[in-house]
């Protein structure tokens, strides 16, 4: 019998008292809401809100640094490697230059010698040459004044005659082997 | 020693307070039983082969009191302040069947014998919440206030980290995407309305005496909540709003005199909708409890059945205890639902020319 709606409408004398609203506790609310609005909102959620969003700003600001450390630190490892690649180059740069030089001046070396020897060897072929050619010209000399000598004393002795003179002389000279 | 004595006191103000309030309320009672419990056992034993009758227990918890049960022996008086044209300012201390200056008090009420309006400012058992609500959450907020300044840059602890979360869920959930980039100026009317809803809420499910009070499903209470939305709403709307409610921007104009009767009639029945949502479902989840233990009485054929009563319990107990498990829930969600919806409404009324995005429609 009693529904829901009956039941809430029929308290009591006044059938509608669930459903009206009452002054003075209304006066009483609205004193207390406002009061409570304007006390918590001074006291209470200023503060906390300015709290929360100063360490939520320390929070954010605290991360954006992390990043930035770390993109930071991420370059610093870059530049190190670049640096470190840089370097290697160099030093490879400079071995293979060093090694460059060193055979550049083994070669030159080597083709100083080798001229220098054939330098040597083709003067000391020239001074033989010359050396030659004098003791040729000095055998010559002294072979022709011993035939002169041979000759006189051959001449001496055994040409009496002219004719016998001339065709011994020719002779001799035809049996002479210079060489 | 003087560090401890002084922490203890800062740490539970709550406990503290909460037993000088008690104790106050209670001194007169001392008094009072002695005249007040005769009266009280001779009525209620009175009707004893009578049929229980539900309807006027429910309706006696539901509704406004200018006494507090406590037991069903004695209750807590509350002092009266009343005014009408023909007696003028009247204060005396609530006692059933007692007669002042031509009021009458009878069943927690007053009533004045020549049925002429008077004005009542009295401390009733709402008021009474009301005030003790206020004054818990003015504790819990400048102690967690100041837990901010004392415990800057750690980590919340304590009441602090109770409070946060749901503070940050109001901020962030509610009041941010519902009220838009000007909401910080709205944030203590919000957090107000939460909390103290949520306070009520709380309070309303204790059992027992500084509980119990059925505050938010109270007319009055939400129908102040919604005035002051109303105001919150129309106070702060934009010439945008106004005019999105009385001449309608790129309709024909039969459509926008239609439209106007239409938008006029939504700014009244947006406040008048939060102020039942929140009665009504504050109250119903006060009838179903009181209905469900109810049962137990009707089962036990009022206390003439001992097994009849068993029987009532085993089904009224596990039953209560889980809509009050639910109305736990309800008291959270309620309180989100009304803030929620009055932030978004300060939205719609804040929404500037600029940002709307059915200018040209």
């Amino acid at each position: 019998m009693n529904t829901f709606l009956t039941v809430m409408l029929e308290a009591g004398d006044n059938p509608f008292s669930l459903v009206t609203p009452n002054p003075g506790l209304s006066i009483w609310a609205l004193i207390i809401f406002v009061i409570l609005i304007v006390v918590l909102g001074k006291f209470g959620f200023k503060p906390i809100a300015s709290a929360l969003k100063e360490r939520e700003q320390n929070i954010a600001d605290s991360l954006a640094q992390a990043e930035k450390a770390r993109a930071e630190m991420a370059l610093l490892t870059a530049k190190n490697e670049e640096l470190l690649n840089q370097a290697k180059e160099e030093r490879n740069k400079i071995l293979s230059e060093a090694r460059d030089a060193a055979e550049k001046i083994k070669a030159d070396l080597v083709e100083k010698a080798h001229a220098e020897s054939v330098k040597k060897m083709s003067d000391a072929f020239r001074e033989i040459d010359t050396q030659k050619k004098a003791a040729i010209v000095e055998i010559k000399n002294v072979v022709g004044q011993m035939a002169l000598q041979i000759a006189e004393k051959v001449v001496r002795k055994e040409l009496q005659s002219d004719a016998a003179q001339k065709e011994f002389v020719d002779k001799l000279v035809k049996e002479t082997n210079l060489n | 020693m003087h560090r401890v004595k002084t922490s203890y006191t800062v740490r539970y103000p709550k406990y503290i307070l909460f037993l000088l309030v008690c104790m106050t309320l209670l001194a007169p009672l001392a008094s009072l039983r002695a005249e007040g419990g005769e009266a009280k056992t001779e009525e209620t034993a009175a009707p004893k082969d009578e049929k229980f009758n539900p309807k006027p227990m429910i309706m006696h918890h539901i509704a406004d009191s200018h006494e507090f049960d406590v037991l069903d022996q004695f209750a807590v008086p509350l002092p009266c302040f009343l005014w009408s044209s023909a007696t003028g300012v009247t204060t005396f201390l609530y006692h059933d069947g007692k007669e002042v200056n031509g009021y009458t008090c009878e069943h927690g009420g007053i009533e004045r014998k020549d049925e002429t309006f008077f004005l009542d400012l009295s401390i009733t058992k709402n008021v009474f919440t009301m005030l003790l609500a206020a004054i818990i959450m003015i504790i819990v907020f400048t102690s967690v206030a100041k837990a901010y300044k004392t415990n800057k840059g750690k980590a919340p602890k304590g009441t602090q980290s109770v409070i946060e979360p749901l503070f940050v869920f109001i901020r962030d959930e509610v009041a941010k995407p519902g009220i838009g980039p000007k909401y910080e100026k709205y944030m203590p009317y919000i957090m107000t309305i939460f909390f103290f809803i949520l306070t009520l809420n709380l309070l309303g499910l204790m059992p027992v005496f500084p509980g119990g009070a059925n505050v938010t499903g109270n007319i009055s209470f939400t129908c102040v909540l919604a005035f002051v939305a109303f105001l919150a709403i129309n106070v702060s709307g934009t010439k945008h709003y106004w005019s999105h409610i009385f001449w309608m921007p790129g309709v024909a104009w039969p459509m926008k005199i239609f439209l106007a009767i239409i938008e006029v009639i939504g700014v009244f029945t947006k406040p008048v909708a939060l102020m039942i949502r929140l009665f009504a479902n504050m109250i119903a989840g006060h009838i179903i409890v009181l209905s469900l233990i109810c049962l137990i009485f009707i089962f036990g054929k009022a206390g003439q059945s001992m097994a009849g009563s068993g029987l009532g319990a085993a089904v009224a107990v596990p039953f209560t205890l889980f809509i009050s498990c639910i109305e736990v829930l309800v008291a959270f969600i309620q309180a989100f639902i009304f803030a929620m919806l009055t932030s978004v409404f300060i939205g719609m009324a804040l929404e500037d020319h600029s940002e709307g995005h059915h200018t040209t429609d």
